[in-house]
C-alpha cells in the first residue's frame, strides 16, 4: 500500500487512515482518568517532610500487565521504606500512559506539574522517546526499569538512567546463544520492521556473522498481517538450524505456528517483545513448546537474593512477581537511598544517582555517564509445558 | 530481486496464494454485489467480516470445542462454526442497511453521506468488539489435522487448503447461479440497471437492496470461517487488512461483477505471495497495489468491467 492508485483506491487509503486515526482515539477514553496519588501504606507519624516519586507507564490497555509489574515493585519498595518510620515521606504519583506515546506530552506535564523529585518510567521505548525530553528540560531524574532502545541513553539527556542492559547487549547475546550455545550455523533472521524488532534483528544479523554462522533468509513480516506463508516459504526451503524474530508476541507467536504447520522443525528465539505468555496463546502451546526468549530482566522467582522479595511481593499483591517488577523494586529502592541520604531535590538525587551505586535483587546498578547500566545481564527462557522459564544467560 | 526464490518457491506460493485469494474473492462479493445495486461502497463490510469471525469463535468457545474432532463431530462443529459465522455476518450486513443506509436513501441523501455513515458505522463495531470483548487476540480451535494430502512440486496441499478452496468455490457458483436464475436474482439485476423502472414494474426495492446485503453478509461469514480454519485467531480489527484487499479484488475483477470479484481475489492472492517472494515480504502490497494500477491504467472498469445489470441471465 505504498503506491498511486486510482480514486476509488485513494478513498479507501484515506478511510483507512481516517480508521487507524480514530481507532487510536477511540481507545484513549479513559486518559484523564488514569493518574491518582497513592499514599504507600504503613506511612510513619514521625516525618519531617514528604516527596513524591512519579511512575509512568501503561495501567491499563493491551500492554498494561507490564506497567502494572512495575507500578507493584515501586509501590512494595516504598512501603517497605515507610514502614521503618523514615525522616522524608514518599508517596507515588502514577500516571497510566496506556503505553500510547501520544499521552507522553500528558504525562509529563503532569508528573512535572505535581513536583515529583524522580520519575520511575517510561515503561516502553516508543513513549520514553516522546516523554523524556520534558523530564530533562525541567530537571527531572528518570529511571526505566523496561525501555531498551538504544538511542534513548545517546540524547544528550543527563537525567536518563536506565536499570537492565539495552538492545545492544541483547541482541548480540542472542546471536551468541544460538551459535554457541545451541550450536547453529545457519539461521534464518526476520523482522517486523518496527525500530524495537528490526534494530534488534540488525544486532543479531551482525554479530552471527561476527560469531561464524550464516544468515540463511533475512525477511520481514507485516506485524497486523495474519499471513506470513511466502516468508515462512522461504524458512522451510532453506531449512535453517534456528529462526530468530525481532518483534512483538502477536507476530512470533502466529510465525512460529505457521512455521511448524508446514514441517519445520529447527530452533525458534525471540527477544523481550516476544517475552509474554499470549505468545503461548498465540502460537497455540504445541507450537510455542521449547521456543527460546531472551530479556534483559531476570525472573526473581528464580533467584536467591530475592526470596524476601518475592514472599513480600506475593503477600502484598497475591501474585508472584511478574516481568519487570525485580527491575520496578530495584530502580525504586536506589531512588530511596538517596533520598534517605538527605537527597530531597530533583537535582541533589540525580548528582546521587551519577556517583552512587546500589545493589539490589537483580544486580547492582551502576551509571554509565550516559545513564546506561555498567555491565548487564540478558537472560534466556524457554517455553516448557506452556510456561515461560528462565534457563540461564546468553554467553559473551 | 529473488528470481531464483520465485522458482524455488513457485508451488508453495501457488498453493497459499490461491487460498488467500478464494477467501478474499468471497469477501469481495460484498462489496462488488452492494456497489452494483446501490453504487456505493459498504466500507463496513469489513466489520461483517470481523462479526463473522468472533461468531465462529465464540460458538466454539462457548460448547468448549477446544480439541481435534473426528467423523460426525468435526462435520457437526464445522458446520456450526459456518451457521454461527454466516449467522453473525449476515444479521449484521442487515443491522447495517437498516440502521446505517436505509434513512439516508430514504432521504435522498447523497452517497457521500452513505460513505460517511459506513464509516462510522465500521468504528463503531470495532470500538464495541474492542471494548466488550477483548483487545487481545483470541483463538479459533483447530478442528481438524492440517496433515498433507499429496505434493505438488515442492508444495503440500494440506487438508485445511482443500477445504478453503472447495468451500469457496462452491459459495461462488452458488451465489452466481442464484444472481442468474432465480427471481431474486433477476430483481437483484434489475435494481442495478435502473431502480425506477424496476420499481414500476413491481420489483420491491427495499426488498431487494435487503437481499442484496443479505447475500453479500452470507458471503462474508463463509469467508470469515475459512479465515478462521486458516489462520486460527481474530480480534475486533481483523477485518480491515483483508478488507482492504478484497474490496481491491472487487475493483481489480470490475467491481459490481461476480465473476469478476473471483478473479480479482485469486489474482490479489497469488500476486501478494509471487511479490512477496520476488521482492521480500515487505514489499508484497505494494506490488498488489501496483499492478492493480497498472491494470486500471488500460482497464479502468476493472479486468471484466462493472456488469452486475448485464449478468446474462
Amino acid at each position: 500500500m505504498k503506491k498511486s492508485r486510482p480514486a476509488v483506491m485513494k478513498a479507501a487509503a484515506v478511510v483507512g487512515v481516517a480508521a487507524l486515526g480514530l481507532g487510536a482515539c477511540g481507545s484513549s477514553k479513559s486518559s484523564n482518568t488514569g493518574s491518582s496519588a497513592t499514599t504507600a501504606s504503613g506511612g510513619g507519624g514521625s516525618s519531617t517532610s514528604a516527596v513524591k516519586i512519579g511512575f509512568f507507564g501503561a495501567l491499563s490497555g493491551a500492554n498494561a500487565a507490564l506497567g502494572i509489574n512495575i507500578l507493584n515493585g515501586e509501590k512494595l519498595a516504598i512501603s517497605q521504606y515507610m514502614a521503618g518510620h523514615p525522616k522524608v515521606a514518599v508517596t507515588v504519583d502514577s500516571f497510566d500512559s496506556q503505553g500510547d506515546p501520544s499521552q507522553a506530552n500528558n504525562g509529563a506535564q503532569k508528573l512535572i506539574g505535581d513536583k515529583v523529585v524522580a520519575v520511575v518510567g517510561p515503561a516502553f521505548s516508543g513513549e520514553s522517546k516522546a516523554a523524556n525530553p520534558y523530564f530533562a528540560q525541567a530537571g527531572i531524574p528518570h529511571i526505566t526499569a523496561s525501555a531498551t532502545n538504544v538511542a534513548l541513553a545517546q540524547s544528550g539527556d543527563k537525567f536518563f538512567y536506565r536499570g537492565l542492559a539495552d538492545d545492544s547487549a541483547q541482541g548480540p547475546g542472542d546471536a551468541n546463544y544460538l551459535v554457541k550455545t545451541l550450536g547453529a550455523k545457519t539461521i534464518a533472521v526476520i523482522d517486523d520492521k518496527s525500530s524495537y524488532g528490526q534494530g534488534l534483528a540488525d544486532y543479531v544479523r551482525s554479530q552471527i556473522k561476527t560469531d561464524g554462522a550464516t544468515d540463511v533468509v533475512d525477511d520481514h513480516v507485516d506485524p497486523n498481517g495474519q499471513d506470513y506463508s511466502s516468508t515462512v516459504n522461504k524458512i522451510v526451503a532453506a531449512k535453517p538450524a534456528a529462526v530468530f524474530y525481532g518483534g512483538y508476541y502477536d507476530a512470533a507467536g502466529r510465525l512460529i505456528k505457521q512455521l511448524k504447520d508446514k514441517g519445520y522443525t529447527g530452533a525458534f528465539m525471540s527477544g523481550d517483545g516476544s517475552e509474554d505468555p499470549h505468545f503461548i496463546t498465540d502460537a497455540g502451546a504445541t507450537a510455542a513448546e521449547g521456543a527460546y526468549l531472551s530479556c534483559a530482566c531476570e525472573d526473581t522467582s528464580a533467584a536467591p537474593s530475592a526470596a524476601t522479595f518475592n514472599t513480600a511481593y506475593q503477600a502484598a499483591y497475591g501474585t508472584p512477581p511478574a516481568i519487570y517488577s525485580g527491575e520496578g523494586y530495584d530502580v525504586t529502592n536506589f531512588l530511596l537511598a538517596a533520598i534517605k541520604a538527605g537527597n530531597t531535590t530533583p537535582s541533589a538525587i540525580n548528582n546521587y544517582l551519577k556517583t552512587n551505586s546500589w545493589t539490589g535483587i537483580t544486580k547492582t546498578l551502576k551509571f554509565q555517564s550516559d545513564g546506561d547500566l555498567v555491565g548487564g545481564t540478558v537472560y534466556v527462557y524457554q517455553v516448557k509445558n506452556g510456561k515461560i522459564t528462565q534457563i540461564g544467560t546468553t554467553p559473551s | 530481486m529473488h528470481l531464483h526464490s520465485f522458482v524455488t518457491q513457485f508451488w508453495p506460493s501457488t498453493v497459499d496464494g490461491v487460498t488467500l485469494g478464494s477467501i478474499y474473492a468471497l469477501f469481495a462479493l460484498g462489496y462488488t454485489l452492494v456497489y452494483g445495486v446501490l453504487k456505493l461502497i459498504n466500507f463496513a463490510h469489513s466489520e461483517v467480516f470481523m462479526v463473522g469471525t468472533m461468531s465462529a469463535m465464540w460458538i466454539m468457545h462457548f460448547l468448549n470445542i477446544s480439541a481435534i474432532q473426528s467423523g460426525f463431530a468435526l462435520v457437526g462443529a464445522l458446520l456450526l462454526a459456518a451457521l454461527f459465522s454466516m449467522g453473525g455476518s449476515a444479521a449484521t450486513a442487515l443491522a447495517l442497511e437498516r440502521v446505517a443506509y436505509r434513512p439516508l436513501r430514504r432521504r435522498g441523501a447523497s452517497r457521500l453521506a452513505a460513505l460517511i455513515s459506513a464509516i462510522g458505522a465500521s468504528f463503531v463495531l470495532q470500538q464495541v468488539f474492542e471494548v466488550y470483548y477483548s483487545n487481545q487476540y483470541s483463538n479459533f480451535p483447530r478442528l481438524f489435522k492440517h496433515s498433507t494430502l499429496f505434493n505438488i512440486g515442492s508444495a503440500q496441499i494440506t487438508t485445511d487448503r482443500v477445504l478453503i478452496v472447495v468451500a469457496a468455490v462452491v459459495m461462488m457458483v452458488a451465489l452466481e447461479r442464484t444472481v442468474a436464475l432465480t427471481k431474486l436474482g433477476r430483481g437483484i439485476r434489475a435494481v442495478a440497471q435502473d431502480p425506477e423502472t424496476a420499481t414500476l414494474m413491481g420489483v420491491n426495492i427495499d426488498r431487494t437492496i435487503m437481499y442484496t446485503f443479505l447475500l453479500g453478509g452470507i458471503m462474508a461469514g463463509v469467508a470469515a470461517v475459512l479465515w478462521n480454519v486458516r489462520f486460527e485467531q481474530t480480534r475486533f480489527d481483523i477485518g480491515f487488512l483483508p478488507g482492504i484487499k478484497a474490496f481491491t479484488a472487487a475493483v481489480l475483477g470490475g467491481i459490481g461483477n461476480i465473476r469478476g470479484a473471483l478473479l480479482g481475489g485469486l489474482i490479489i492472492g497469488l500476486l501478494e505471495l509471487y511479490g512477496a517472494s520476488v521482492f521480500g515480504s515487505q514489499w508484497r502490497d505494494t506490488t498488489v497495489f501496483v499492478v492493480l494500477v497498472l491494470v486500471l491504467l488500460f482497464r479502468p472498469s476493472g479486468l471484466l468491467g462493472e456488469s452486475l445489470a448485464r449478468a446474462r441471465a
